[in-house]
């Protein structure tokens, strides 16, 4: 089985957000950054696979600088064979899905995995652009994939339940919570990352059709209006009459 | 030129977020000075359909052949970005919902769009098209200028009002070119837990979190979240506890919510937590540690032991539902 796994650097869950006085760009200064946590499930994922199925390879890709490369070598560490990073500024999920596909088109993986987001820029469209670009099948926000032979049955995430597919390989899928229980890395795998190959390649020339021009965070609340444990009939009237929202 | 959106419907029957998609769509058009086109797929009745121009589609397609009976992406996207091409629609709507999820970015790519998901308000598009997400999971919003001629946007469910908006609407059958191809996965199984309010999409969401102690005590959650008519969800720990399923998980790293009321139980409000929940539009924060950071991100707050209060709480809705009904 040749598996491609997709990850993305992104700031720490506990990072607080913050913008430049315009308002313009996000301030990197001082955080600390992670792989993407959809996208270590999917490469946790990637690896139990590959363990069930001798002569399996799990290859990681990023698109980004050389700033992401310690994100890239955590993933070696946790059991990835070797990793890719296209050399480029990933401004846009098109883009991004533009350099994957075209770096998989040659390759033959029979499973390329994403997480279901990012948790920065909330895309959610890496995976499916991929698989559009490469005329392949995508599932979204899977929450258990099983491999029999050369067919996958997955599980998906849908409103207030869960819908059963079916599908052959080769297909791309993103990994929501659920698919597998991420790894540490140990001290062996640390060790053998900083061996394992590393390709950095140039990015394919694609067009820009957006970009964000503005960061605002969310308007702070006002004030909490507490209510006495022992007046929860208030609450329920607060609800009612002022909030109207029960 | 049109605006076209897409709605999704479950088991015949169209969501709530599908009313959300065609009022917002309906405004963009309003906006833009052109009509609403909106495209269903698999078995609709027409009296379902008729529903749609109560919110402003002035156009219905229908695309009603068995072989689209069941959701697959790769040929619903096909269908939709053939229908764009022929109603010479360069906007594109549908819902961020979990299949829309998968959905669009496909259309987007077919039609040589730029994408937006998570959608949060009308685009301006007073100079150039401009439109607001949902950003760092909840922490920020950013606003996403489009040079590209097509737009396909995923709009976040709860966070536009559904506008009545009547229409004199035709409905037209519409037949798609798809190949084998297109079809390649296959809907084995729809599970489905009829009793539950679905969270993405629910107006009340009733949470809870470790201070609850175990899985066995979420009766009165489950109790208040009925009496409510609300969705349930937790914290990160309770599910990674496997005291909940995962599909509860509100939070960063789990699903965002945006309801009218989000009532937190027994959750001190991890910045994680709270990046899920910032878009709620009420906050009640029930915990026995004054000092929660919750309570900083809260509307309203009850400090008090959960196993004091929510019985309490249960039977004040009891009460306040008999002088009500």
């Amino acid at each position: 089985m040749k598996i491609l796994v997709c990850i993305s650097n992104v700031p720490d869950t506990t990072t607080k957000i913050n913008f430049t006085d315009d308002h313009k760009s996000f301030v990197s200064n001082g955080v600390t950054y992670i792989i993407n946590p959809y996208d270590e499930i999917a490469l946790t994922r990637a690896l139990e696979i590959s363990e069930a199925n001798a002569g399996s390879t799990v290859t990681v890709i990023h698109v980004g600088d050389a700033a992401a490369e310690p994100t890239i070598r955590k993933a070696l560490a946790i059991g990835a064979s070797d990793a890719v990073r296209i050399n480029a500024n990933a401004r846009d999920a098109f883009f991004v899905a533009s350099q994957i596909a075209n770096y998989a088109k040659e390759q033959g993986f029979d499973l390329i995995l994403t997480g279901r987001e990012s948790i920065d820029y909330n895309g959610a469209q890496v995976g499916s652009m991929i698989a559009e670009l490469l005329n392949i099948p995508s599932i979204s926000i899977v929450k258990s994939l099983t491999l029999d032979g050369t067919t996958a049955t997955l599980e998906r995430e849908i409103e207030g339940g869960k819908e059963v597919i079916s599908c052959p390989l080769p297909l791309v899928a993103s990994a929501s919570e659920g698919m597998a229980e991420p790894r540490i890395a140990g001290m062996r795998g640390i060790m053998s990352a900083r061996t394992k190959t590393l390709a950095v390649i140039e990015p394919s020339d694609v067009p820009t059709l957006q970009a964000i021009t503005q960061y605002d965070k969310p308007a702070p609340r006002s004030q909490v209006k507490l209510v006495n444990a022992d007046d929860v009939k208030g609450l329920v009237n607060l609800l009612n009459q002022e909030a109207k929202v029960i | 030129m049109s605006v076209l959106v897409y709605t999704e419907h479950a088991e015949g029957k169209f969501k709530k977020s599908s009313f959300e998609v065609v009022s917002y769509g309906a405004a963009i058009a309003q906006q833009l000075g052109t009509n609403l086109v909106a495209i269903s797929i698999g078995n609709v009745s027409s009296d379902e359909l008729n529903k749609l121009a109560n919110y402003g589609a002035s156009k219905i397609l229908s695309v009603s052949e068995d072989a689209y009976k069941s959701f697959v992406n790769q040929a619903y996207g096909a269908v939709i970005a053939q229908a764009a091409q022929k109603e010479n629609a360069n906007v594109v709507v549908l819902s961020a919902s979990f299949s829309g999820k998968g959905l669009a970015p496909r259309v987007a790519v077919k039609l040589n769009a730029a994408y937006v998901d998570g959608a949060v308000s009308l685009p301006d598009t007073t100079n150039g098209f401009m439109v607001r997400k949902g950003a760092f999971s909840g922490k920020a919003f950013a606003d996403v200028s489009i040079s590209s001629e097509n737009k396909v946007i995923a709009l976040m469910p709860n966070s536009y009002k559904v506008v009545e908006n009547p229409q004199n609407a035709n409905i037209e059958s519409f037949t798609p070119t798809t190949g084998s191809n297109d079809f390649a996965t296959m809907v084995k199984e729809i599970v489905r837990a009829s009793d539950k309010i679905s969270l993405p999409d629910a107006e009340l969401v009733v949470s809870a979190g470790r201070g609850m102690k175990g899985p066995e005590n979420w009766g009165m959650i489950e109790e208040l979240a009925q009496l409510l008519g609300a969705a349930t969800a937790c914290s990160k720990p309770v599910s990674d506890a496997h005291w909940r399923p995962h599909s509860e998980h509100v939070g960063q790293t789990g699903i965002a919510v945006s309801p009218n009321l989000y009532i937190a139980i027994g959750i001190s409000g991890a910045i994680q937590h709270l990046a899920g929940v910032s878009s709620s539009k009420v906050i009640v924060v029930i915990n026995k540690d004054p000092e929660a950071p919750f309570f900083k991100a809260a509307d309203y707050g009850i400090v008090g032991d959960a196993f004091d209060v929510v019985p309490q709480l249960i039977s004040a809705i009891k009460e306040f539902k008999a002088v009500n009904a």
